[in-house]
């Protein structure tokens, strides 16, 4: 039953196609390849020309935003701010960027960037460099100013900011009579001492499913061990006998069941859940947990707790989250834009917008401000918490860094692979990627 | 040669009067392809064009600037994967990325295909034999096919939760949206669910053309039940089934909203080339991306080859191609008159079968 | 699978009652019977839980429970709530959706017509390159169109059209117009071209021959394809995710895929389902309606 004819004729598409494939060849060699006409940074910046802006940020999940922009705009009628408003997601927030650098696109006038892409979207000069008698840093946390700085270059202005806690039951740490844990041991013992009366629950729970979370919770237990991701001349050091401590930490906790098995497919919402379902005693997760943890309908209100997260041999070291405003080199109005920045930032704004949008603020003072603690418990652990956070690592091709690291984490999670020979893969790896 | 006459006649008599309409055709045809140069042709150029540049990303040590512009690098976007493997975890080994998500194609394409059609083909048989409940069967069948494939991704990820209802109702706690094995089969059995009533509607149209009659004589004649549905069924329901089939191929190749929507980017076990080229064009590597969907687009032309080669979908199905092929042929046969013969008998079969 | 076997062992225990007509009868229509069961049971289960899952509370999204317990509908509400933007972007859903469809149905007819019925020297090599359109990846056009849409290809600065309907209509034209084509062609086809040619004999030229003979006849075939590409676009994804970035440019699908909750990190999954359900239930409505059309229009089965 062949059919040499209507084979023919799918040749035929395949050689239509082909003839397309080779047209488009020859049409496009006397195009030349995208020529190098960035001028990010270095050359003088106009701090001065003012106008109508556009701010680009993921969606505003709390609904204040549009009220802060129009309360701008009352003021500042002729410097206009357009807010516009991108996905929920990192990733997609992301790319929306990258296709405007890309095409030196000036659409987004200010960017609210993660702290994870400064390095990528400066040294692609997708970023102004900010000068620090326009923006002054003074106060702020210092690991959030990092985190926004390459190359000793400021490139971004820290406008939130974010810590890991350990959430945990303090009804029933209060039974056993004992302390929040500061290490890794003290919790396992915590949790031998309470699980037995518990059923179904189990001790400790965090984001291990492949995603940028799992990158988060790997880099707080290498950093909680001692080690580093990268050290502090940027050179890869994953696979250091620390380190690997994190990592056999993590290995070590799914095999004895210390974390449940289900946990591998983790994100922040799953483990929220978890806890307040009574599934696990502690749970490593965002600021964000507390108001719905606490919130009427959740079986733990007024049972639960915040602590620093713990570590191998003392308190833990977190993972820093949080954005910061940069500016478009490609947009007009940069004078605008660096006043519609610090006004935002000053202190009154931000403890307002810490108010407003639970979004913890930048300026260190306020960890300690005594009515914002009254309103948010967690606000003095958080601090501590982010004034000990170490960003993730700094890196160009940062997609492909945190990729092999979630590689490297799941795969010995899930016990493909050991936990040193993970690392060392990983090593060889980000010697490659970060150079 | 018999089959093949009137077929030819039939054609001449088909268009008597519309001989010498090229210009009408132009006319009517030129609307489309201006559109297709432009929402397709010109967009293809620009990517073969992309696949052989890089983008160039050398980070200078002094200013931690990326080095700008792109460098033409030929086909080493291609060559690569032999030359420069990336090298990932996944269901086949540590093997190079690009070489993973092509095999997760294939086994996705291969695994669901074979399973819709089986299953498509038995509801089709039961449908058939239903007397009472067709309307009713015939709406529910279309439900999965009219559901978006995005919505029915999130659906199947709030089913297929490590304490979703699938666990629930299965009794163990299976985690199906870990990049592992089990995670491949979350896929197939949501991309079966959604496809296979698709095949067995169309399947049943190709079984009600066939006469009752036919079916009694087989009757008559003693054959089994068995007998009658690999020597009447199958054969009837080829030609439709083969195209069904082939077009689902083509689609579950090209599979990009299920395992985005409902896994994720990054998980090797159910990334295929569509979300691989998504995942690199994100990560700049414009040229590695564009590379790819060239490489699935290839692929995709080999396998619709080969589905018309040993299988023999008529995709085109037009009558007066066939006819002039045809004549092509048997002049072609009469210029060289040795070792044309066999050629002109495999022309003679299939005319015969796809007149039918 | 189990329901199935219940189904059986009860209808056996039935027919016991029953005067016996013959046992393969029986065996035949309870097989048959319970295998349409199955088949229902296949198809609607999952959709079901859809259902079940958008009728709960908002904070009971991972629930379990077979039926909602307690029902709400407070999920629907919060799909149209004003930060979703869900109700605009079913406008746009609609908008993209019909232009798309008058579009490729305007060329298509024209082009499908001659591809069944002219004679013309390039013939194969338009059906070629029509199939070879429909089976190229998606991924690909999107990308090089993007550098032109967001006005950043030279010479072609003007075509600045991100966020406008014209850059989530082209783009979907090209799915949309070779499916349509392909349709038609096989409609055209299956008409009798006995009656063609008797109104051309009566003097009709092609050209009215084909709009008072054939697209008459050809209504149901146009109106199936129609419906076809109609769905087809609204389902569409990624052209609709790339194109449309600012929410007031969202189509419904998009919108869904980006639905958030109260706060960071939420995945609302009763209210996803919730607008999962409200895209789904107009097709299947329409679907239902005129599934015999559909079914002939997918199989190209014409007229008998």
């Amino acid at each position: 039953m062949t059919q040499p004819r209507t084979m023919r004729r799918v040749l035929a598409a395949a050689v239509a196609a082909g003839a397309l494939l080779i047209t488009a060849a020859c049409s496009s060699g006397g195009t030349p390849a995208g020529s190098a006409s960035a001028s990010a940074s270095g050359s003088a910046t106009d701090w001065d020309e003012t106008g109508p802006i556009v701010y680009a940020q993921g969606k505003d999940t709390s609904g204040n935003l549009k009220d802060k922009v129009d309360e701008w705009n009352k003021a500042n009628p002729n410097e206009k701010v357009t807010f516009r408003e991108l996905s929920d997601s990192a990733d997609e927030q992301r790319a929306e960027f990258i296709k405007r650098g890309q095409s030196k696109s000036g659409e987004f006038t200010v960017m609210s960037v993660d702290v994870v892409w400064t390095a990528e979207f400066a040294a692609n000069g997708w970023l102004t460099e900010l000068p620090s008698d326009k923006f002054d840093t003074t106060g702020y946390l210092a690991a959030a100013v990092d985190s926004a700085t390459y190359f000793n270059k400021l490139y971004a202005m820290p406008s939130t900011s974010d810590g890991a806690l350990l959430y945990y039951r303090k009804d029933l740490l209060d039974k056993a009579g004992v302390q929040p844990p500061k290490t890794w041991a003290e919790m396992q013992s915590i949790c031998d001492k309470i699980l037995p009366d518990q059923s179904g629950m189990s001790c400790y729970g965090g984001q291990f499913q492949k995603y940028e979370g799992l990158t988060c919770n790997f880099a707080e237990a290498v950093n909680s061990a001692g080690g580093a991701v990268l050290g502090d001349d940027g050179k890869p050091t994953v696979n250091s006998a620390e380190a690997v401590a994190g990592l056999q930490w993590m290995v070590d906790g799914f095999k004895s069941g210390m974390i449940p098995k289900e946990a591998i497919t983790w994100k922040e919402e799953e483990s929220r859940t978890a806890f307040q379902s009574g599934k696990i005693l502690f749970l490593r997760n965002w600021p964000y947990v507390w108001n719905l943890a606490s919130a009427k309908d959740s079986k733990v209100a007024g049972k639960i707790a915040v602590a620093p997260i713990p570590g191998k041999d003392g308190p833990g070291v977190s993972t820093l989250g949080g954005h910061s405003y940069g500016i478009s080199p490609f947009a007009k109005n940069k004078g605008t834009a660096m006043k519609w920045i610090n006004w935002m930032l000053t202190e009154d704004n931000q403890k307002k917008w810490l108010q407003t949008a639970s979004s913890a603020p930048v300026l260190e003072s306020l960890y300690s401000d005594a009515e914002l603690n009254k309103q948010f418990p967690y606000l003095a652990t958080l601090g501590e918490s982010i004034k000990n956070a170490k960003p993730r690592p700094k890196a160009v091709k940062y997609g492909d860094v945190t990729l092999a690291i979630q590689d490297a984490a799941y795969a010995a999670l899930q016990g493909q692979s050991e936990p040193q020979a993970a690392l060392d893969g990983l090593q060889t790896k980000l010697q490659s990627l970060v150079s | 040669m018999v089959a093949d006459s009137p077929a030819t006649t039939k054609n001449k008599k088909k268009n008597p009067l519309s001989d010498g309409q090229g210009s009408l055709a132009a006319l009517l045809i030129s609307p489309t392809m201006v559109v297709i140069l432009f929402v397709v042709g010109i967009p293809i150029l620009m990517s073969i064009r992309e696949s052989v540049f890089r983008k160039n990303e050398g980070v200078d040590p002094n200013t931690g600037m990326v080095a700008q512009g792109e460098t033409f690098v030929g086909l080493q976007n291609f060559t690569d994967i032999f030359n420069n493997p990336t090298v990932v975890p996944g269901n086949w080994g540590q093997i190079d990325r690009l070489l993973n998500a092509f095999l997760n194609t294939t086994w996705f394409t291969v695994v669901c295909v074979v399973l819709e059609t089986v299953l498509g083909v038995a509801m089709a048989l039961i449908m058939a034999k239903a007397f009472k409940g067709q309307g009713l069967v015939r709406a529910a069948i279309l439900v999965p096919w009219a559901i978006p494939t995005i919505v029915s991704a999130k659906m199947w990820g709030l089913i297929f939760d490590a304490d979703g209802v699938m666990n629930k109702i299965i009794g163990q706690q299976i985690l199906w949206l870990a990049d592992g094995p089990q995670s491949q089969w979350a896929i197939i059995i949501a991309d079966v669910w959604k496809t296979a009533p698709f095949i067995g509607l169309l399947t049943l149209a190709g079984l009600q053309t066939i006469p009752a009659e036919v079916y009694e004589a087989a009757k008559v004649d003693g054959a089994s039940a068995w007998q009658q549905f690999t020597r009447i069924t199958l054969p009837m329901v080829k030609p439709a089934l083969v195209v069904a089939v082939l077009f689902r191929t083509l689609d579950t190749m090209r599979m990009f909203d299920l395992p985005a929507g409902m896994i994720g980017f990054g998980k090797y076990y159910v990334e295929t080339v569509s979300t691989l080229a998504y995942v690199e064009n994100n990560n700049l590597r414009y040229g590695p991306a564009a590379a790819y969907s060239i490489i699935l687009f290839l692929y995709i032309v080999f396998v619709a080859f080969l589905f018309v080669k040993l299988l023999g979908a008529d995709v085109v199905g037009d009558e007066e191609l066939k006819a002039i092929q045809a004549q092509r042929k048997r002049q072609k046969a009469a210029a060289k008159a040795a070792g044309s013969k066999p050629q002109l008998a495999k022309t003679t079969v299939t005319s015969g079968s796809a007149a039918s | 699978m189990t329901a199935a076997q219940a189904h059986v062992t009860k209808a056996e225990l039935a027919e016991l009652n029953k005067p016996k007509r013959d046992g393969k009868y029986w065996a035949g229509t309870i097989a048959g019977l319970a295998g349409i069961a199955f088949i229902i049971i296949y198809c609607v289960l999952p959709f079901y839980w859809m259902i079940v899952s958008s009728l709960r509370l908002p904070s009971d999204g991972r629930s379990t429970d077979y039926l909602p317990n307690p029902a709400s509908v407070e999920n629907y509400i919060a799909v149209f709530a004003p930060i979703n933007g869900f109700g605009r972007s079913l406008v746009n859903s609609l908008i993209v959706s019909t232009t798309t469809t008058v579009l490729t149905l305007l060329f298509g007819i024209l082009a499908a017509y001659a591809l069944a019925r002219l004679r013309f020297a390039a013939k194969g090599i338009v059906l070629s390159i029509i199939i070879a359109c429909s089976m190229f990846p998606g991924i690909t056009l999107i990308i090089p169109l993007f550098k032109l849409f967001s006005g950043n290809y030279p010479g072609f600065e003007w075509i600045n059209w991100m966020n406008t309907y014209q850059a989530l209509i082209i783009p979907t034209l090209s799915f949309g117009l070779p499916l349509c084509v392909w349709n038609l062609t096989a409609f055209f086809r299956q008409l009798p071209v006995e009656l063609e040619q008797a109104a051309m004999v009566d003097g009709c030229t092609p050209g009215q021959a084909f709009a008072k003979v054939i697209l008459p006849l050809a209504a149901p075939g146009v109106f199936t394809t129609a419906i076809i590409t109609f769905i087809a676009v609204w389902n569409d994804y990624m052209i609709a995710l790339q194109f449309g970035t600012t929410p007031e440019m969202y189509t419904s699908i998009v919108a869904l895929s980006k639905f958030t909750g109260a706060y960071g990190y939420d995945t609302p999954w009763g209210t996803i389902m919730a607008a999962g359900v409200i895209i789904t239930v107009p097709l299947l409505v329409a679907v239902l309606i005129f599934q015999r059309r559909i079914v002939a229009g997918l199989t190209a089965g014409g007229v008998k």
